[in-house]
């Protein structure tokens, strides 16, 4: 089976697709596509996908970092906590680096605090259950793809009576996003590029809504290079015909209605709030928070941590690059004073940042 | 963040895990997400978690489109010209 999958990447296949993209009676026209995940940015670079199209057509990559999108006070919050008395942080490696107004993680450990990168949510639990006088405390980043394994662990503590694991939530959905951005016409994006892993848990109807509300073509792809130019050409075929609509390139692992063992577990453990999107700003019912009954599973209520109001970096414009309405290369900092070892910006602190991808493959 | 890999399940375990490999390599899987899934079964998994399962039926016919090349030229020449 998995070795049909070196078959997505198969450089005859992606020269007769480029073929079939550039026969497209695209007659000229600006097409603007938008990618909305951070794994899609890095292997559109990796590939050098944008090489592969037409120069009429421009992919444009949306705020698809989790760990880009967070918010600088959260990181403020997660500095505070781990500087707590006998705290264990646990966290995926991706957020060690991010800097927050004035330290980061990698920082802090630095300085005796006790951060441990793990790899599963099971794995800080496993942390709690092994030192049962210590807090544990997990930072829950990310999207519909990663918050039901926060779900599943805490649903794991209570089912072990594990009370020193607690969570710092800032989990944030695709979707309002999505809506948001297709709703600013400062961005003009005719296509989305939608997630891939987002979708195996909400499934690809969970667009509907904008072809149907903004006309704008979605499709579903995965993440090896046939995959996105396959993905790319449904997309302008939906343009050129004027017929928007979700097309599933990722049938293999998406499903209509997405995973509802998932579904139902992010349902019990969270509920819908709105969301701060670094560089974006507050996005209507774009993010969850705990249920009243899962609360007691909160960091912030577990500690009284304060922290001064968060201070963005001075000439960054991470807030436009993460709306798709400038480059990197349009930043003063990118590749001078913000780079992947001292990231100054939240596109550049995560592998999967647009900063990154672009300064790693530039 | 969102990146999973594909790994096929060899052995299932108490508390809803299971041993999966890829390459060579095996390690604990949680199937909370995904608790139908089976010995041999394709699985995509994130952090730990089996999040889907993978289709082989589907991935084939994913290929099968990549090379569906004259077919599709021609209708969309003959819807547009």
């Amino acid at each position: 089976m998995l070795k049909y999958l070196q078959e997505y990447r198969s450089p005859k296949d992606a020269l007769r697709l480029q073929e079939k993209i550039r026969r497209l009676p695209l007659n000229g026209r600006r097409i603007t596509l938008m990618e909305v995940c951070g794994s899609h940015t890095m292997a559109i670079h990796k590939f050098g996908i944008r090489e592969l199209l037409p120069e009429t057509v421009r992919l444009i990559s949306g705020p698809g970092c989790p760990v880009c999108v967070t918010g600088m006070e959260y990181i403020d919050t997660a500095l505070a906590l781990a500087a707590q008395q006998g705290v264990i942080m646990a966290t995926f490696g991706d957020m060690v680096k991010v800097p927050g107004s004035r330290s980061s993680l990698q920082l802090a450990r630095s300085e005796g605090c006790d951060v441990r990168v793990v790899y599963s949510t099971l794995d800080a639990l496993k942390l709690a259950r092994e030192n049962p006088a210590r807090p544990v405390v997990f930072l829950a980043i990310g999207f519909e793809t990663t918050a039901p394994t926060i779900a599943a662990s805490l649903l794991e503590a209570r089912r072990q009576s594990i009370t020193n694991y607690s969570v710092l939530v800032a989990h944030k959905t695709m979707p309002p996003a999505m809506r948001a951005l297709a709703a600013d016409p400062g961005i003009g994006v005719q296509g989305y590029i939608c997630p891939a892993h987002v979708s195996a848990v909400i499934g690809w109807k969970a667009y509907d809504f904008l072809p149907q509300e903004f006309g704008v073509a979605c499709a579903v792809t995965g993440f090896e290079p046939l995959d996105i130019l396959q993905g790319v050409y449904l997309l302008l075929r939906q343009v050129i015909r004027d017929e928007p609509r979700v097309d599933n390139e990722y049938s293999r692992v998406v499903s209509p209605d997405g995973n509802p063992a998932a579904l139902d577990m992010l349902k019990e453990v969270f509920e819908p709030c709105d969301g701060n999107w670094r560089g974006v700003g507050m996005i209507p019912g774009s993010g969850l928070t705990l249920r009243s009954s899962w609360r007691e599973y909160d960091a912030t209520r577990r500690f009284a941590v304060e922290c001064p109001p968060a201070q963005e970096p001075p000439g960054c414009i991470c807030g436009d690059i993460l709306k798709g309405r400038r480059d990197p290369v349009h930043c003063r900092l990118f590749g001078t004073v913000c780079t992947p070892e001292h990231p100054v910006g939240a596109c550049m602190v995560s592998a999967e940042g647009t900063c990154a991808a672009w300064y790693k493959y530039r | 963040m969102c990146v999973a890999i594909p790994m096929k399940i060899q052995e299932l375990r108490e508390n809803n895990l299971c041993v999966a490999e890829i390459g060579g390599v095996s390690r604990e899987i949680s199937l909370m997400l995904l608790p139908d899934a089976r010995v041999d079964d394709y699985v995509i998994v994130h952090a730990g978690f089996a999040i889907e399962k993978l289709d082989e039926k589907e991935a084939l016919a994913t290929i099968d489109l990549f090379r569906e090349l004259d077919e599709s030229l021609r209708m969309d020449e003959t819807d547009h010209e």
